[in-house]
């Protein structure tokens, strides 16, 4: 019998453990006095970092509500949210979620719509949410989250190097302008690439920007019955002219950078050129090196054949279908998607610290148009010309999106393709083989969604 | 204990311990030449390079640590230390250290016992037991987390310290058992049959000798654990949101639209000063007392 003693006391010593974890865990997660605490997630971003620090604004104008934060990458956040909202398991009340997702999760039911939120609010102002954004963050007329931020893509580029190589950049110009350019302030021995172009693979990374190429050069990714177009001649024109400019004239190792590596090449003064999103205009200055800072200079997204071309995306607030505090939700929501919450990031943060791009207000800041003076002015034009309902020149099946194809199997196709691509932009194989590899799978995919009959 | 000394011999092939003994002791006595001086210092230096290389980046703004070359002259700034402070690192260090406190304690509460019974009196199939233990790390992780996920779920165990806890023991304590029962392993029979003889109990002979005996292997076996505890992020990303651990707070400083690797490099370099000064600590319980001076 001793043995059996000795096992009962060790089960209980490791009861009494488990108590105390146990113990220790409720006394932090309840709140004593009663208040509503809602979760927040958030992809990891400046802007987003700034509204967690400035959070006892909202806490002291609601004191029922305390909000807590789980900051994750995008690429984390997505299959977190995700998992929490299909097994309806209320871990989140507000997520934030990309423009991508919005009509998706918002047919599965996942997120509910915030009109009559909307409503019952006059302060939050929906009219002055600008347009394009308003559209891509919302599904069958409803809109369904509330944009944080939005971000259009434009040309950053150095006119110091530009002078000296005798170019001039339009504030509108062409792709071939682009690649001309490219060219002559391609300067190999000093180190300096012509132009930084993404090349790591991912439907976020590489095939966002290529995609605006796609558009432009009159492709598509789909026809309207769901065929998808991606060996048609001005597709094939298209990559084919986007892994072409990069291999000749872009970074070094192409294939492996994404706007992370971009970023730190335009700041570094390791690039001339760089076609990315609009919100890099403020890092790019900010932790530019001397020589960059003072010479960096936007223009819009070069274009070939439709008017405009930069692409459209917006990170959103919205609340989840499983939240037991929904209506706490929404006044957190509005808050940090206020005019008066913008205000107040740029006096205590910074005003190159506000969420930019999603209310027209915004723009007429004076502080703001003073800290922002070189691209404020084009981002909102960026995002004012992209057309979201019609982005390419012949038409397509889906609505909305730019840069994107608004299907839940895009993420699959996308990785795909843009791996295909990435393939050929560090040479392993041709653009025509990159683009049948791609047509073949894409056509599967689509097929078993029942897209294409 | 004609019953122990059977499948003490019978388990030697899989025991990498005695193994490593008398090559350890065979160096300590000759000096090696300078080659092979010469050769560990480079081994040490490739291996200490990304540290150093961290530390570096993590005292530079994000403009000097973007640089294409290293940058080693340097205006070093603590900026990004702070940030990370602010950024409310304690709250999630409590956290990380009470799930790897309370789960090693409790691994090394059911792995001696487990590994007494698998070695020094070995239960009927010990062979058995043990490969089951072990099986039950040779499926993914991620292959068990949808049901975990539920589980957790349904328990109201999501986004608890309870829930990293109990799964840490579980990813911990196969390993555990396999590590403690190769330390239990060596200790002599004739020590236990000396204690036997001196009328010490089961319990007694425990407390008093075996368990003095294998402590380094103890505190090796809870560093490992503390460590795996420590560092463990699929666990903490899929089933935490708010109470969470370090790793998770790592994560929210991967972000877009900015320059982040100094700020990484410095809240990275926080992280892991606690698990060096464990490292420390155990080191020199580890050198201390070797275990076969028992019986000579």
């Amino acid at each position: 019998m001793p043995r059996n003693k000795r096992l009962l006391t060790a089960l209980l010593a490791v009861g009494t453990l488990f108590a105390v974890a146990a113990c220790s865990d409720n006394s932090a997660g309840q709140d004593a006095s009663g208040k509503t605490t809602i979760t927040v997630a958030l992809a990891a971003n400046p802007q987003m970092k700034t509204a967690e620090s400035l959070i006892s604004d909202f806490e002291q104008k609601n004191p029922g509500i305390k909000v807590k934060f789980t900051v994750l990458p995008e690429n984390d956040l997505r299959p977190a949210v995700t998992k929490d909202v299909a097994t309806n398991s209320g871990q989140y009340d507000v997520a934030m979620i990309g423009s991508y997702e919005v009509p998706i999760w918002a047919k599965n039911g996942w997120i509910v719509p915030l009109d009559d939120y909307v409503a019952k609010d006059p302060a939050w102002d929906a009219t002055d949410v600008l347009q394009p954004i308003k559209d891509i963050v919302s599904a069958s007329g409803k809109l369904y989250a509330a944009p944080f931020y939005g971000s259009s893509s434009f040309l950053i580029y150095r006119k110091d190097l530009a002078q000296k190589a005798g170019v001039t950049i339009p504030e509108k110009p062409t792709w071939d302008q682009v690649a001309a350019a490219a060219a002559k302030m391609d300067d190999k021995s000093n180190g300096v690439s012509g132009i930084c172009l993404r090349g790591l693979p991912g439907w976020g990374q590489n095939l966002a920007a290529i995609t605006t190429v796609i558009n432009t050069f009159g492709g598509r990714w789909f026809d309207e019955q769901w065929r998808p177009q991606l060996t048609s001649p001005e597709t094939t024109r298209a990559v084919k002219f986007y892994v072409d400019l990069v291999r000749a004239h872009g970074q070094p190792d192409a294939a492996k950078e994404g706007w992370e590596g971009c970023l730190q090449q335009m700041t570094q003064g390791k690039t001339a050129m760089w076609y990315d999103d609009t919100v890099f205009a403020g890092p790019a200055l900010q932790d530019g090196i001397p020589a960059v800072k003072d010479n960096l200079a936007f223009a819009l997204a070069p274009v070939d054949k439709t008017p405009a071309s930069g692409w459209l995306w917006a990170w959103a607030l919205a609340v989840t279908k499983s939240s037991k505090h929904q209506d706490a939700a929404w006044k957190f929501i509005s808050w940090a998607t206020s005019k008066d919450y913008i205000k107040l990031a740029g006096t205590k943060a910074g005003w190159d610290a506000i969420p930019p791009g999603s209310r027209a207000s915004t723009y007429d800041i004076p502080e703001y148009q003073e800290a922002a003076k070189s691209y404020a002015g084009l981002t909102l034009t960026s995002i004012n010309t992209a057309n979201p309902k019609q982005p390419t020149v012949q038409p397509v099946p889906y609505c909305c999106g730019v840069q994107y194809v608004q299907i839940p199997e895009f993420v699959d196709i996308g990785d795909y393709v843009s791996q295909q691509i990435a393939g050929a932009i560090s040479g392993t194989q041709s653009v025509p083989d990159a683009l049948q590899k791609s047509q073949e799978y894409t056509e599967k995919v689509v097929r078993k969604a029942g897209l294409l009959k | 204990m004609t019953v122990t000394a059977a499948p003490l011999g019978q388990d030697k092939a899989v025991d990498p311990g005695p193994a490593d003994r008398p090559r350890r002791r065979r160096r300590d006595r000759d000096t090696a030449g300078w080659p092979v001086a010469v050769l560990g210092w480079l081994g040490s230096l490739l291996l200490f390079s990304p540290i150093a290389y961290m530390l570096l980046k993590s005292f530079q703004t994000e403009t000097d640590a973007a640089a294409p070359a290293p940058k080693l002259a340097f205006h070093p700034t603590l900026e990004h230390y702070q940030d990370a402070f602010q950024a409310g690192f304690w709250a999630y260090a409590g956290n990380s250290i009470a799930v790897a406190a309370v789960s090693t304690i409790l691994v090394l509460l059911l792995a001696v016992p487990a590994a007494y019974a698998l070695a020094v009196r070995p239960v009927r199939k010990a062979q058995d037991a043990l490969f089951f233990f072990i099986s039950t790390k040779m499926m993914p992780v991620a292959a068990g987390i949808i049901p975990i996920y539920v589980v957790a779920q349904r328990l109201g165990l999501l986004n608890t310290v309870v829930v990293l806890v109990i799964l840490h023991l579980g990813m911990n304590l196969p390993l555990a058992i396999w590590m403690i029962r190769s330390f239990l392993q060596e200790v002599p029979g004739e020590v236990l049959e000396a204690a036997a003889l001196d009328g010490a109990g089961r319990l007694r002979t425990m407390r008093s000798i075996v368990l003095p005996l294998v402590r380094p292997g103890l505190w090796s076996t809870a560093l490992l654990c503390c460590v795996f505890s420590w560092n463990e992020y699929f666990y903490a990303v899929n089933l935490t949101t708010t109470t969470s651990t370090l790793p998770l707070f790592m994560q929210k400083f991967l972000s877009f639209g900015e320059l982040y690797t100094a700020q990484v490099a410095a809240v990275a370099t926080v992280v892991s000063i606690p698990v060096v000064i464990l490292g420390w600590i155990c080191q020199r319980s580890l050198v201390r007392g070797l275990l076969f001076g028992a019986v000579k």
